[in-house]
């Protein structure tokens, strides 16, 4: 287990040491120059050098790269080009609301896919499952933009339940920043609940015809029992994965829904550092993310040793 | 004697009288502005971006402004400026009791250090940076700007909020100022980048007295609060306006305007006209430096095609050929019979005299402005019917942004501006800028429009420059278009303006 976990970590570092090089090396590779877009069309070529000589631009790619690894190992992702503070800090500012975000998009996800999920396995053919299967390929089908537009326009403009878009004001508390999460998380949980309840239902079918659960209803015990107690956490493993998977991709930006409902996350942040080819917060954010989803495969695959005696490592 | 009730009501009475004659008359309340995105900065002296100008001409101040008919009128300055009569030099007299919002007071040598710093890192300021001798403080109060030779629209220049000379506190003077103190109605409270921008009204201000017209006159403060709050996508805009969560909300798509019509509680506030798309035109390298083909490409373009894809609705574009829309000074008719040919024929003419050999004319634009694109499209048509070979060159913005500075890379780029007040400040008329149109007989114009001070004369003078940049299509005006706004129905005190501004607005 030790071993296996050293060579996890181990593993980590390198898939973050390429990421370095990657970000690095796509964003310089993209046309596109922060100077002018700072300096606006009035700006003349001339003023265009002097800000990229300010910004420390125009030092040869090498450089820049060896400055940027040897920071990158201390900890230091360098300084945002538009925001004029570090990457860590910047990055630490929109983690909040994406954090959030992700965590109450999964748990409508889970509320809505969990249940339907087993219940569409445990009555297969039935109205329920034939339905479920159909609204969940319309909630994959639907693209996000579409769904939040209309909750938006809809639930928000006309119903007035909640604000339409950002994250509150200067006197918004806590609960009043999360009521703004709520419609986007809503929206998100919908598109996501439809991969989380096929996953389920699939996985569930697999495990129903199994001779254990044969075995199991043989005994005497309830259907209840069989189902929740020795059907679901056998199929639980390909669950935990997608959950895991589903999560990684919300933490990482749920970058079109953060930008219809106008969410500072971190979605937000990367599309509108692309548009800014603010450079450091592009790869701070790429370096981020693959953090995350290594760390959160790490924890998927040790979840199962929880949820099955039988996987060792 | 007994300190009756009545007594009591009377002396709370003749309090309340004294407080409301001496305090000013602030409604307040908070005004929520949706912006179209985060400014690049908070200093507009170094950026030229309107959203720059819109937000921080509420926190620092420049010497003169605009009134409602784009006149120049005081600011910090007491009144406008002595001018000698060779028009070299420029008396400036200063308001006194000016305060910044660090609680330093203004004076000449914070004005200095401004506009020379101006000067050195202002795009419009380093375009003239050549033309002054000299910004020297003349006592406490007043400074003397000295010139090398006459440049008439330097007053224009210091009021222009854009890549503006805004006045800063001496001590704070430096390349780049990380903390901005200015000595606008609001200062900066709180900002959260990329969420919201807090203005709170600044104590210290003292405002002007004359009537408002424009943005100069009274700056009354009427708001407790401005806060701008960016976002990007335009629908959560005209949402964000409809659901009551934004006062005002800026820059909307033409397509939203029926909707906000029909929504209770908000109006659409159209600005028209805003402003005037453009092909810019590449004179320094490739295909358009031969003056026919510039003919031609002129001579090709259906400008009524172009707008009507661009923008839909003909509340939205306007096909007109004059550099300036009714109502300017600066409107006159000099060779507008060039504009709009829509004479395919004639171009194909024109490019067999030049023997044209099929080079590709390369058609530098973006979507992040879709009436840029609908109208290069079109464009593109229309030229390749008259035997041109076109190559669209369709980027994102900042790559747009970026290939403009290189003149091996594009023959036309599509751009727009707004009507600027004086058009000595539109930098594509000089052969400095990225243009580089070079005409003898249209710098000798700008050179003598530049130095002329009377009016009328320079009015005359533009209309030559007018014929010249047709005849000799220095850059094609395609037209002018409309900006949208929405505002909530209870909201005055604001005015149609391209950089719209707060102080004087209350939300009823």
């Amino acid at each position: 287990m030790q071993n296996y976990l050293f060579h996890r970590i181990l593993g980590m570092f390198a898939v973050i040491f390429l990421v370095l090089t990657l970000a690095f090396a796509i964003v310089r590779l993209a046309p596109g120059d922060p100077a002018a877009l700072m300096l606006g069309p009035e700006a003349t070529p001339e003023d265009v050098v002097q800000l990229r000589e300010r910004l420390g631009l125009d030092r040869p790619i090498l450089t820049q790269y060896l400055t940027f690894m040897g920071n990158a190992v201390q900890g230091d992702l360098g300084e945002s080009i538009f925001f004029k503070q570090s990457v860590l800090k910047t990055l630490a500012q929109r983690a909040e609301p994406t954090i959030f975000l992700s965590l109450f998009s999964l748990s409508f996800a889970l509320v809505i896919a969990m249940p339907i999920g087993i219940y569409a396995a445990y009555r297969r053919g039935s109205f329920l499952d034939q339905s479920s299967v159909t609204m969940a390929m319309l909630a994959a089908s639907l693209p996000s933009f579409f769904t939040g537009l209309l909750f938006q326009r809809y639930v928000a403009t006309e119903l007035g339940w909640f604000p339409a878009s950002g994250y509150g004001g200067p006197d918004a508390d806590f609960w009043e920043r999360m009521r703004h999460l709520i419609l986007p998380s809503f929206v998100l949980g919908i598109v996501n609940s439809s991969i989380i309840l096929r996953f389920t239902r699939a996985s569930m079918l697999d495990i129903m015809g199994e001779d254990y659960v044969r075995t199991a209803r043989s005994k005497g015990m309830t259907e209840k029992r069989v189902v929740l107690r020795h059907a679901l956490k056998n199929a639980a493993i390909p669950i935990i994965t997608v959950v895991g998977l589903t999560f990684a991709l919300l933490v990482s930006g749920a970058v079109v829904t953060e930008r219809v409902f106008n969410i500072p996350g971190l979605g937000n942040l990367v599309v509108s550092a692309v548009l800014r080819r603010d450079y450091p917060v592009i790869q701070g954010t790429l370096i981020v993310v693959a953090a995350l989803y290594v760390v959160i495969n790490l924890i998927t695959d040790l979840l199962y040793l929880i949820v099955d005696k039988r996987v060792k490592y | 004697m007994k300190f009756t009730s009545l007594s009591k009501g009377v002396a709370v009475s003749a309090v309340a009288l004294a407080t409301a004659l001496t305090a000013p008359a602030y409604a307040g309340g908070t005004i929520d502005v949706a912006i179209v995105g985060e400014p690049d900065t908070f200093d507009p002296m170094i950026s030229t971006k309107d959203l720059v100008s819109i937000v921080t001409q509420h926190f620092v101040e420049t010497l003169y402004s605009f009134d409602a008919d784009w006149g120049v009128a005081p600011l910090l300055a007491v009144d406008l400026p002595t001018i000698s009569d060779d028009g070299l030099v420029y008396e400036i007299a200063l308001r006194e009791g000016i305060t910044f919002h660090d609680g330093s007071s203004m004076d000449a040598k914070d004005v200095v250090a401004s506009l020379n710093r101006w000067l050195t890192v202002a795009p419009r300021g380093k375009a003239i940076a050549a033309k002054v001798d000299s910004i020297e403080a003349s006592g406490d109060y007043g400074v003397t700007i000295t010139l090398n030779e006459p440049y008439s629209p330097l007053v224009s220049l210091l009021a222009f909020t854009n890549s503006a000379a805004v006045v800063y506190p001496e001590e704070i003077i430096a390349d780049t100022i990380e903390t901005v103190v200015g000595t606008g109605p609001y200062q900066i409270a709180e900002h959260v980048p990329d969420q919201y921008l807090q203005l709170t009204r600044f104590d210290g201000y003292v405002s002007r007295t004359e009537p408002t017209s424009g943005a100069s006159g009274e700056r009354s403060q009427t708001p407790d609060e401005i806060r701008f709050v960016p976002v990007a996508d335009a629908s959560t805009r005209v949402e964000g306006l409809i659901s009551g969560q934004f006062d005002f909300a800026d820059g909307l798509p033409a397509e939203s305007f029926a909707r906000i019509e029909e929504a209770d509680g908000v109006d659409p506030m159209l600005l028209k006209p805003f402003g005037w798309p453009l092909f810019a035109i590449n004179h320094k390298d490739g295909l358009m430096t031969d003056h026919k083909i510039r003919q031609a490409v002129q001579a090709a373009l259906p400008h009524d095609d172009m707008l009507f894809a661009a923008f839909g609705d003909d509340n939205f574009f306007l096909v007109d050929g004059p550099m300036y829309p009714e109502g300017y000074v600066w409107r006159n008719d000099a060779s507008v019979d060039l504009y709009n040919r829509n004479d395919q024929a004639r171009a194909a003419q024109l490019l067999q005299e030049v023997e044209y050999d099929g080079t590709p004319l390369r058609i530098l634009t973006s979507r992040q402005y879709e009436f840029h694109f609908k109208m290069a499209e079109v464009a593109q048509v229309a030229l390749e019917a008259a035997g041109f070979t076109v190559h669209m060159d369709v980027v994102d913005w900042a790559t747009l942004g970026q290939r403009r500075n290189d003149p091996a890379l594009w023959d036309v780029y599509i751009t727009h501006s707004p009507f600027l007040p004086d058009p000595a400040l539109t930098g594509l008329y000089y052969p400095t800028s990225r243009l580089g149109w070079a005409d003898e007989e249209k710098d000798r114009l700008m050179g003598e429009f530049v130095q002329a001070t009377d009016p009328v004369a320079r009015q005359e003078i533009f209309a030559q420059i007018q014929a010249r940049l047709l005849e000799d299509v220095g850059f094609i005006k395609i037209g002018g278009f409309s900006a949208l706004n929405g505002v909530n129905s209870g909201l005055e005190g604001v005015i149609k303006s391209p950089w719209p501004f707060f102080w004087n607005a209350s939300v009823n």
